[in-house]
């Protein structure tokens, strides 16, 4: 077996502790700046439903600085969001360069695009269940956890599912400020150096992880639709 | 029960205000079943909206067994609107809950303890009649079964009001029916007064006790049901009974001189609305006797309204014409409308 890897896939073999370092790298930070996009991305979401004209608690204030704020960091292509940010990387992080210092703007690149998703499956509630718990006499924010939120699991699911999937995808850029992960290896050696194997590999490993958070998405979605 | 005064709905789009309500006062008294009717876009939903405030009125006061709602401030408002419950025309459940938990929604933060709730639920169900649906999804539900639902949601709160928006829009007229006698049911065992807002005349019929007919966002006519039916003023209200009856068919006939209606000289063709409560007399055979003229029934539409018989008949007279003209004087002295169509 190891005789067969090593001939089709020499020059991955050849540094599989760095392989294993960089996909440590894309995991940490998935999840890191995942875990915290989440949170403010529902927040967001949230905040820009209920402030909407439409909403429960209508704020034309709120609702339009936020509204803007989310278009214009949707706008800014991650490539110059991660140079863009340093020194606010720098402030918060207290390094701009390598994983940790990638965690920052993976977080602004991913809260507008997660709070958009959420805005989306949240409109996605029926008005009449609003009219009908106003009706019953629940307050605004009784709405919003137990209609909302409740009635919206399995839309905020397939949210989380696509901003996953593009965070995987923004991860491999991460390379330009040093943070390592699965793409800059691709690229130093896969690319740079000509060592095709290695993109192979890190695609197939990139294309596992997208599959496990789709298809564990798509479970979760099936056991709340009713 | 529920007083409206003055109540005035504007909606700004923009450009041009709607009016949706303009200046309606209401006066709906306890325990009895009262009817909006209205096509669409009378303003029937946001009037029946102005009375649990989901729609502010712009202005006018809105009162509600004692309590002026319109003066409540929002957490006042919130616990009034527990003892208004409501209906809708898509049942508006929630998907993601259970027949038990949808019912079971309302009561969080009641006081009551999860035994309690439970066993409340319980009764709620089996009240409307889906207590084996308990576990069930909406998804799993029928219309008639979902609107149950509904209605015992909308009970949860032992409300004294209960507002339906169209609750039977949706469904099928069987179970329009079946719907509609658990409501008049409910009022009967529980007292609860109930608003029912419809465009359908025959909802009305079946179970108001009174009724408003609403256009362009005011009330043009408003009494006991049975009284409206007799004898409709405004025209609305007459094109809404027709859709109900078919008495003016006979029109149709006369026009296309169908043979059913053709008439030999002296002959006349009279329609008799009967417009008081007093139809049970044996009228046409009496007047046909003691006059000494046929009455011969083309057809007859009769219903039993507020538990009345209303409605009348259409019929060809023939004979004496001094003879017809007293029979025709004779039943206008018994109440009843007599209308000759055509003269042979």
């Amino acid at each position: 077996m190891a005789d067969l890897l090593n001939t089709i896939i020499p020059n991955v073999m050849s540094k599989p502790d760095e392989l294993w370092e960089c996909f440590g790298q894309t995991i940490y930070m998935v999840i890191v700046s995942g875990a915290i996009s989440m949170v403010f991305g529902l927040f967001f979401g949230i905040i820009l439903t209920a402030t909407s004209p439409k909403g429960v608690l209508k704020n034309k204030v709120i609702f339009n600085i936020l509204d803007k704020l989310v278009n214009i960091f949707r706008s800014i292509p991650f490539v110059i969001l991660l140079t863009a940010l340093i020194p606010l990387t720098r402030m918060v992080v207290g390094t701009a360069i390598g994983t940790k210092g990638a965690i920052l703007p993976l977080i602004f690149g991913t809260v507008p695009f997660f709070t958009r998703q959420i805005e989306s499956a949240l409109a996605e509630v029926d008005y009449g269940l609003i009219e009908a718990a106003e009706s019953m006499g629940d307050s605004p924010w009784q709405i919003i956890f137990r209609v909302y939120l409740k009635e919206s699991v399995p839309g905020i699911v397939r949210a989380m599912q696509i901003t996953f999937i593009s965070l995987v995808g923004l991860t491999a850029m991460a390379g330009a400020v040093g943070g390592g992960g699965l793409g800059d290896f691709a690229i130093r050696y896969g690319h740079s150096r000509g060592q095709t194997d290695v993109t192979y590999v890190t695609v197939i490993i990139i294309l596992i992880m997208v599959s496990l958070i789709q298809s564990t998405g798509s479970y979760i979605i099936k056991k709340t639709t009713h | 029960m529920i007083q409206l005064d003055h109540i005035v709905k504007t909606f700004d789009t923009g450009a041009d205000k709607v009016h949706a309500v303009s200046d309606v006062t209401l006066h709906i008294k306890s325990g009895e079943i009262f009817g909006i009717i209205g096509f669409s876009g009378a303003g029937k939903s946001t009037l029946v909206r102005c009375i649990n405030l989901l729609e502010r009125p712009t202005s006018g006061t809105v009162t509600v067994d004692g309590k002026v709602l319109t003066d409540l401030s929002a957490k006042e408002l919130r616990e009034a609107r527990k003892k208004i419950g409501m209906i809708f025309q898509h049942f508006n459940l929630m998907r993601s809950r259970t027949v038990g938990e949808n019912v079971a929604y309302p009561l969080k933060g009641s006081g009551l303890t999860k035994q309690q709730i439970k066993a409340k639920v319980r009764e709620l169900l089996e009240l409307v009649d889906i207590a084996e649906k308990e576990n069930a999804y909406p998804s799993q539900l029928s219309g008639g079964q979902k609107q149950r639902v509904a209605i015992a949601r909308a009970l949860a709160n032992d409300p004294k009001v209960l507002l339906c928006d169209e609750a039977t829009s949706a469904l099928d007229p069987q179970t329009t029916g079946a719907i509609l006698q658990l409501l008049k049911h409910l009022n009967e065992k529980l007292g609860i007064t109930i608003v029912i807002i419809t465009h359908e005349m025959a909802v009305v019929k079946e179970i108001c006790d009174r009724v408003a007919v609403m256009e362009h966002g005011n009330v043009v006519e408003e009494g006991d049901v049975f009284s409206i039916f007799a004898a409709p003023k405004a025209g609305i209200t007459r094109d809404f009974i027709r859709t109900t009856s078919n008495l003016q068919k006979i029109e149709k006939l006369i026009e296309d001189k169908s043979p059913l209606v053709a008439l030999k000289p002296g002959e006349k063709i009279l329609r008799l609305n009967y417009i008081k409560k007093n139809t049970s007399e044996a009228l046409i055979s009496e007047t046909s006797r003691k006059f000494n003229i046929n009455l011969n029934i083309i057809f007859a539409d009769l219903e039993i309204v507020q538990d009345a018989p209303i409605g009348g008949t259409v019929a060809i007279a023939s004979g004496k014409k001094e003879d017809i003209e007293a029979a025709v004087e004779y039943l206008k002295e018994k109440n009843v409308g007599v209308e000759v169509l055509e003269n042979g």
